[in-house]
């Protein structure tokens, strides 16, 4: 039995919405270097709606693949409904992961909840024009 | 397919194969019946038992079979601290990078009340006899140090530290599964009272290894039975995998003289060649380590993900990263040479033999730069070192 299902490998090897965005609406960092597992989101956010939406990682397989499809799974949706993903969401969409490897896939969850915070937070002190 | 993980296990040979199966199908009998199939896989056995000791330099009668390398660290070990307990000896002295055969054996043992000194293995992965010296107490009834680290492959001053162990009056074992069949070993010379091997290391088959006793050194026995290995351990021997164990130290040991001197060649080119990626570092000794290991820490990466996108590309590796192991910590071996969480993530081991080429070697060199700066291209981490956010630790 391989380690990961067919998706993970997929999402492993071909990671969807990698990179950054210049002038993204919010950034979310979660993680550390400790715990071997980094993930930094950044959305562009019209009209309540996650228009776009890239991430970088520094992890394990899962990490690259959870990153990935949690992207897939937001982007183009509004803001509330992301703020709903869960990382089971996010497992099961991609069929699964070994028990020991759940802990990569809480910290997508984590990483669009803090991107959204952060946009939020800029709303709330007047620094990003609400669109 | 390049398979450079040799050291977390070897493909058997064809010899040790052959001998297996038919030791399998000729020698079935049990050797401790007096009947002539019995005697046979006896006469078997004790043929093995030759072979293997006259490799290390030893007498048939030192050797005690065993399941492996984790069996003959826990017998050796505990062996030596009950019976130092007897006369009120409870202190052992170790290293903080011993297999976990060893290291969770001494925890166990603490939980007993023994008390562990475990030495420092500096930055180049190589512990100092002085220091062992220095570490002997009066009541330290054992020293226990491995031959040669299964990570970073770094070969201690076992001759020297058996020497002082001598001198000191403490029995000396070392844990020898990396090194048994893959550089020359002599028990006598170096001083050893006990030491484990295991076969799946050099050819043989899994779930079978030994233990050097010197003569004249205690050992007791962890598992009661029969009186098999002259009352040492109990069970009908595994007479196939004894003698398949035989026939591939034989063999890996007569290939050292030749073999050496090409896989150290390919490991110094590896070296090399991925010390020429940016912020990369070797883990231990250059030149005091073992002929196939090479160990390298990337900043900026993860080992799990370099080993699988190095597997796609056919290579086999290993590495010491918390998700690669399932465990929460990077490897004990990096963290013990002062390696920190965030580059102890990002390490390689190959561990190769002669059956990996020059060709494969530059393989391996191109497909690790690309594997790294491609994983570096989306990390975050990276970004940071490169705008100067953070600063670069190698
Ligand atoms: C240094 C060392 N000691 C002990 C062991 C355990 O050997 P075995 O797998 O035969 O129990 C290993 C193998 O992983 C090893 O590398
Ligand atoms: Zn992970």
């Amino acid at each position: 039995m391989a380690l990961y299902s067919e998706k993970v490998m997929d999402h492993f090897r071909n990671p969807r919405n990698v990179g950054i965005i210049e002038d993204a609406d919010g950034v979310g960092e979660v993680g550390n270097a400790k715990c071997g597992d980094i993930m930094k989101m950044y959305l562009k956010i019209d009209d309540g709606v996650i228009s776009d939406v890239k991430f970088e990682t520094f992890g394990c397989g899962s990490a690259i693949a959870s990153s990935s499809m949690a992207t897939e799974l937001i982007k183009g949706k509004p803001v509330e409904d992301a703020m709903e993903l869960t990382n089971k969401a996010v497992a099961e969409a991609l069929d699964g992961l070994p028990a020991y490897k759940m802990h990569c896939s809480v910290l997508a969850e984590e990483a669009i909840r803090s991107a959204i915070d952060d946009y939020n937070s800029k709303i709330n002190q007047g620094k990003a024009p609400e669109k | 397919m390049i398979y450079a993980d040799n050291a977390a296990t070897t493909k058997m040979s064809d010899a040790a194969v052959n001998t297996m199966i038919n030791a399998m199908r000729e020698t079935f009998g049990n050797p401790s019946s007096l009947y002539t199939v019995g005697q046979r896989a006896k006469e078997v056995i004790e043929k093995a038992r030759e072979d293997i000791a006259s490799v290390i330099g030893a007498d048939p009668g030192e050797i005690y079979f065993t399941s492996g390398g984790s069996e003959s660290d826990n017998q050796a070990i505990i062996s030596a601290a009950r019976l130092g307990m007897k006369k009120g000896k409870k202190h052992i002295v170790s290293s903080a990078f011993e297999h976990h055969a060893v290291l969770n054996t001494l925890n166990k043992l603490e939980k007993e009340g023994f008390e562990v000194t475990l030495l420092d293995v500096h930055e180049n992965g190589i512990i100092d006899p002085a220091e062992v010296e220095a570490a002997i107490r009066e009541d330290t009834c054992l020293v226990t140090v491995m031959y040669a680290n299964n990570e970073i492959g770094t070969i201690q001053p076992i001759g020297e530290i058996g020497e002082v162990c001598r001198k000191k009056g403490v029995v000396f074992h070392t844990d020898a599964v990396q090194a048994v069949g893959h550089i020359p070993i002599n028990v006598k010379d170096e001083n050893i009272d006990m030491m484990s091997a295991s076969a799946h290391k050099f050819r043989g088959p899994k779930g079978i290894g030994f233990l050097y006793v010197k003569k004249g050194v205690r050992l007791l026995s962890l598992i009661e039975g029969g009186e098999q290995e002259r009352g040492k351990r109990a069970g009908t021997e595994n007479v196939p995998a004894i003698a398949a164990m035989a026939e591939a130290l034989k063999e890996s040991a007569a290939a050292i003289s030749n073999v050496l001197p090409v896989i150290s060649a390919r490991r110094d080119r590896l070296i090399e060649g991925l010390g020429e990626i940016p912020h990369s570092i070797l883990n231990g000794d250059p030149v005091r380590r073992l002929p196939g290991n090479v160990n390298f820490c990337f900043e900026a990466i993860e080992g799990e993900s370099l080993l699988l996108l190095l597997d796609d590309k056919g290579i086999q590796a290993s590495s010491g990263s918390a998700c690669a192991s399932g465990s929460l910590d990077p490897s004990h071996v990096l963290m013990a040479l002062g390696r920190v969480h965030d580059v102890a993530h990002g390490s390689l081991r190959l561990s190769i033999d002669e059956n990996i080429t020059d060709s494969d070697v530059e393989f391996i060199i191109d497909s690790v730069r690309q594997t790294v700066e491609y994983l570096r291209s989306f990390s975050p981490i990276w970004r940071d070192l490169v705008s100067g956010e953070k600063e670069f630790i190698l």
